[in-house]
Order: structure tokens, then C-alpha cells, then sequence
């Protein structure tokens, strides 16, 4: 399989919302080549037939009687926001102003 | 009243506490004179606790003197890796991100180790967001190994293990996704449990890889963890995954010996990549474990060898969505000059996340992204299911599993920074255990010739820590030498 070229890990980043300066673009080009290459030894095994785990509890779904609950105050809510009104967050402006 | 009280294990503290042989308030004093004493060299806390910690062990000492038992860890003092989320002080993760963080509530194991009685004594180091095998990761601090300070710790819970080698902690809790408990166990001599994925309610550790992530201690015995886990253990209306299962007294299976018990050696973990010097120190124990009577088998575990590829694709992966939440909104790090909201997002995450975490959500999003998620994820979670069916056919012939729990002793200091793949294999015979939800302890079996310690891990059936604790007794009663104290030096 191809490995990765720097307009993967361009596109990879825009994904995640990171921003790589070149040399952190180079060191992933080739890092991220080498550990997706590891992982391509899973190709040697045949699973066409096996069901994929999600996961290793036999749980469903579980559910609670819908009733209200304690929950954090506003204050508790807003303590750790880098920026707030006391009543709401703060972000910069979404849409420009005209 | 001797000065030393805090290298004592909790079992033996319950005992000196309820007999009035040493007070909360001394036994902390110690405890926190130590810290003082050794941390500038193992620098395992990243926040220590001491007006709280001091304050608690008035509660306490006033409780025993009127006659009420505060509970079974009354009195113990007790380190927490820094993602435990607690009101007291900070929860970081070792991350820039969350620098300065208070949580507005306590983790469910929290809350649980503080109604039994248990003081906590501040934060521990690890690998940011607990992304590493060695605490190098971390953003703060270094941490050294109380057995070489040229060496790392292990990790992810590198401070966990640390404290509780040098005795800066009786107890301390760590989680677990790949092997971030039984490694860093091994690397510094302690016993470390990841139990069954299930067992123990994860809410309010900050997320890693959810379907692997498990919360476990670090004790200085085999029955200091069996303590713990009847605190620990239990279903948590606060956490869906935790599972609707009787937690018996894991105490009462310590002495139950392993006479008639089968151990399975796997054949894929006894192969060259072992060292010849850790594989004598297994054998040893094995030897030990036979002469007590168990059946040794040899078990088969065939798709071991693609562990590592599944872990760190679907661990990734998982990580990759986790960590979206950290967006500069609602806490943690937001980018003094974003000018908009996308500048928010992409300036705070990329200045706030170190090297490995940008490199994990670098390839996490890469193998769920369109194109690639049938190659790497879903192929991984096939492969996951066939290595959980390796574990319940091997659990056909044999009640436990023992392996080492590492390839090799801990190395130095920036030995394997330089090459991510190398660091990834250090979870060879841990990461197996996470992607099947097994319980896997790990336990003390030795010193190399380089005085350092090494890790037998013991593999149960799915909610059978009982059979863990069991045989891991059986085993340190049995072994005939004393660890000894870490030099810290």
C-alpha cells in the first residue's frame, strides 16, 4: 500500500484541526509512514468472515428511570472557561460583523 | 513512634491505625517528610497536597478516637495519577492544554477511596493525556526510576509507580490502556492490576481510548491490591460501561493457594525477542508456582504478534475523538491571538498538545478517515475479535495465563524517543489484554544483574481478579527473596 506523502499529512492536519510548520510535516511524512507500514502486516490475515469487535462487554444500551437529577451549577460550569460573561462562554466572532 | 511508618504496607497500616499504634497525623507527617526527602530526585508528584492531606488525617484520627471505623483505607495515604479528575488541586494530564484545570467534581474511584477512609496526597506525573511508555511524554517534569534515576519509570503512570517504590505513596492509582499500569509496575518493582475492562467505573478519568481504558492501583503486595479492589471495584450509574457484576471479597481468594490450578504459557510470548535474563526470571517463577502445587500447560495465543498493530489503530483512532473536546471553549487552553473560531480550534490544539499526542491524532484520524477506515480500523476491530477468541480458547486448558509482562528491564532516558515504533513495542505483552478486556496483574519476580526489577504478569478470565490475586499470593509467599527497598539513587 501507498504510504504517506506530504499532501496526506496536509490534508490528515486539516482534519484534525492542527497546524504542522515544515519540518513537523517532514518528521510526519515519515514516521507516520513507518507505523502504517507496521500495521499493514494485519493484510496477511484473512478476516472476511469474522464480525468486527466494537467492543468487549455484551452491553446494549442502558438505560435510567428519566428523572432530574444534581448537575453542576452555572458558576462550577463557567469556572474553568477561559473566557465567560458569567452567563455564557465567550468565543471569537463567528460571523463577520456586516 | 517510629519515623518510618509509610514503608509499611496498607494492610499492615489498617493494623496500626485501628491499635492505636501510630495516628493519621504522624503516619502523614512521615508520609510527607518523605516526599519531601526523595522527590527532588524521582520527581514522581506533580502537585503535592499537604494542608489537605494533614487536614484529612485530623478527620480521620478523630473518628478512631471516638470508636467509628472511617473504613478500610482509613488513614492510608494515597498518590493519584494526573488524570484522575478531584476537586482538590489541579487535573492536567501532564498537558499544556489543561494547565491549571480544577475539576468541578471527583473521579467515581475518588470519591470511593475518600469514603473508605483513603487521604490523598497529591498529583502524579505521566505521558501527556497518558500517550507513552516511559513518562517522557509528560509536559512538566521528568520522572527518574527510584531503582537507577538514569532510567525512565515506565509509563504511562510513570509517577504512580514511582511514588510507590520510593514510599512517597502507600497506595497510588494509574489506568491502564495498553500496559500503563503492569509496565511501569514492572519497570519499578510494585504490583500493578488492570482489571477486566468493566470492573471499575472510568467516570471522570479523562478519556484516552475508551473501549480499552481501565483505572487500577499500585501497591506495594499482592494484598494491598486486593484491598483496593474491593474499594475500587463496582457497577457506577455514571459510567454505562461499568458492568452489572457481584464483586466478591478479593481478599478471601488470596489464601485459597493454587493447587490444582492450570497455568497456560503462551508459546508466542516465549520466543527470541524475550532477553535470556528476563526468561530466567520467569521460569523461576514458574517453578515457584508448580512447586505449589499448579499445572503447567503450554497454551497457544496465535494472533499475539498483531497486537500491537490493532492496539495502535484502534487506540488512536479512538484517540483522535476524544481529544476533539479540548477546543479552547470550555476549559483548558485557548490561543491568546485566534482572531475566529477556526483559529481558535487549530492555534489552541496545535500550541496546547505536545509531539506524541499531535502524532497519535495524526494517525488516528488518518485510519478513520474516508478511504482508509476498511484498511486500518475495520480490519483492526476484525483482528481484535480474533484475539479476544485466542484468549477464550487458551481459557479452555488453563485458569490463568503467565507471560512477562515486559521484553525487557526499564532503559535509560531517552533510549527509544526518537523512534515512536520502537516505544510502541514495549506494549507487546500488555496491549493484548486491553483489546480482549481481560485482567492482567503484574508482579515483582526479581532483579536483573543491573539490580533492576522485573514483572511476571498474570492473565485472568474476564471478572476473575480473584484468580489473579490468587495466584500472584501464592507466588509472593512462596518466591523465597525479598524484593528490598529502591535505592533512590
Amino acid at each position: 500500500m501507498a504510504k504517506i506523502t506530504t499532501e496526506d499529512v496536509e490534508y490528515v492536519a486539516g482534519l484534525a484541526q492542527l497546524i504542522l510548520d515544515d519540518d513537523a510535516k517532514q518528521r510526519l511524512v515519515k514516521e507516520m509512514g513507518d507505523i502504517l507500514s507496521y500495521m499493514d502486516k494485519l493484510s496477511e490475515l484473512n478476516t472476511d468472515d469474522v464480525e468486527p469487535m466494537m467492543h468487549v462487554l455484551d452491553i446494549t444500551n442502558v438505560y435510567r428511570e428519566d428523572v432530574v437529577g444534581k448537575s453542576l451549577t452555572r458558576e462550577q460550569t463557567l469556572k474553568n472557561a477561559p473566557k465567560h460573561d458569567d452567563e455564557f462562554f465567550l468565543v471569537p466572532r463567528i460571523l463577520d460583523a456586516d | 513512634m517510629s519515623d518510618t511508618h509509610y514503608t509499611k504496607t496498607a494492610h499492615e497500616l489498617g493494623d496500626d491505625l485501628r491499635s492505636g499504634a501510630v495516628t493519621a497525623t504522624s503516619l502523614m507527617e512521615s508520609q510527607l517528610a518523605r516526599i519531601d526527602d526523595v522527590d527532588g530526585k524521582t520527581q514522581a508528584y506533580v502537585e503535592v497536597w499537604k494542608n489537605e492531606a494533614l487536614e484529612r488525617a485530623g478527620v480521620i484520627d478523630n473518628e478512631l478516637k471516638q470508636g467509628n471505623d472511617p473504613g478500610p483505607l482509613a488513614g492510608i495515604p494515597i498518590g493519584l495519577k494526573d488524570n484522575l479528575c478531584t476537586t482538590i488541586g489541579t487535573t492536567t494530564c501532564a498537558s499544556q492544554i489543561l494547565k491549571g484545570f480544577e475539576s468541578p467534581y471527583d473521579a467515581t474511584v475518588v470519591t470511593k477511596m475518600k469514603d473508605a477512609g483513603g487521604i490523598f496526597t497529591g498529583k502524579l506525573n505521566m505521558d501527556e493525556f497518558a500517550m507513552g511508555s516511559s513518562t517522557e511524554n509528560s509536559s512538566i517534569q521528568k520522572t527518574c526510576n527510584p531503582w537507577d534515576l538514569g532510567r525512565v519509570p515506565g509509563g504511562s503512570s510513570g509517577g504512580a509507580a514511582a511514588s510507590v517504590a520510593a514510599h512517597e505513596a502507600v497506595i497510588s492509582i494509574g489506568s491502564d490502556t495498553g500496559g500503563s499500569i503492569r509496565q511501569p509496575a514492572a519497570f519499578c518493582g510494585c504490583v500493578g492490576l488492570k482489571p477486566t475492562y468493566g470492573r471499575v467505573s472510568r467516570f471522570g478519568v479523562v478519556a484516552f481510548a475508551s473501549s480499552l481504558d481501565q483505572i487500577g492501583p499500585f501497591t506495594k503486595d499482592v494484598e494491598d491490591c486486593a484491598l483496593m479492589m474491593n474499594v475500587l471495584s463496582g457497577q457506577d450509574p455514571y459510567d454505562a460501561t461499568s458492568a452489572d457484576i457481584e464483586v466478591p471479597d478479593y481478599r478471601e481468594s488470596l489464601k485459597q493457594g493454587v493447587d490444582g490450578l492450570t497455568v497456560g504459557l503462551p508459546k508466542e510470548f516465549y520466543t527470541d525477542s524475550l532477553n535470556d535474563e528476563m526468561r530466567g526470571l520467569i521460569d523461576k517463577a514458574v517453578d515457584v508456582l508448580k512447586g505449589q502445587g499448579a499445572n503447567v500447560v503450554e497454551v497457544s495465543l496465535p494472533h499475539s504478534d498483531y497486537g500491537i498493530a490493532v492496539y495502535y489503530i484502534i487506540a488512536t483512532a479512538e484517540a483522535s475523538a476524544n481529544l476533539a473536546r479540548f477546543d479552547g471553549v470550555r476549559y483548558g487552553f485557548r490561543h491568546p491571538d485566534a482572531k475566529n473560531v477556526d483559529e481558535m480550534y487549530r492555534m489552541s490544539k496545535s500550541e496546547g498538545y505536545g509531539q506524541e499526542v499531535q502524532r497519535r491524532i495524526m494517525l488516528g484520524t488518518y485510519v478513520l478517515s474516508s478511504g482508509y477506515y476498511d484498511a486500518y480500523y475495520l480490519k483492526a476491530q476484525k483482528v481484535r475479535a480474533l484475539i479476544r477468541q485466542d484468549f477464550d480458547k487458551a481459557f479452555e486448558q488453563c485458569d490463568v495465563i503467565v507471560t512477562p509482562t515486559t521484553p525487557t528491564a526499564a532503559f535509560e532516558f531517552g533510549a527509544k524517543v526518537d523512534d515512536p515504533m520502537e516505544m510502541y513495542l514495549n506494549d507487546i505483552y500488555t496491549s493484548t489484554a486491553n483489546l480482549a478486556g481481560v485482567p492482567g496483574i503484574s508482579i515483582p519476580c526479581g532483579l536483573t544483574e543491573n539490580k533492576l526489577p522485573a514483572g511476571l504478569q498474570i492473565i485472568g478470565k474476564p471478572f476473575a481478579e480473584a484468580d489473579l490475586f490468587r495466584t500472584a499470593y501464592a507466588y509472593e509467599q512462596n518466591r523465597g527473596f525479598d524484593m528490598g527497598d529502591a535505592p533512590v539513587a
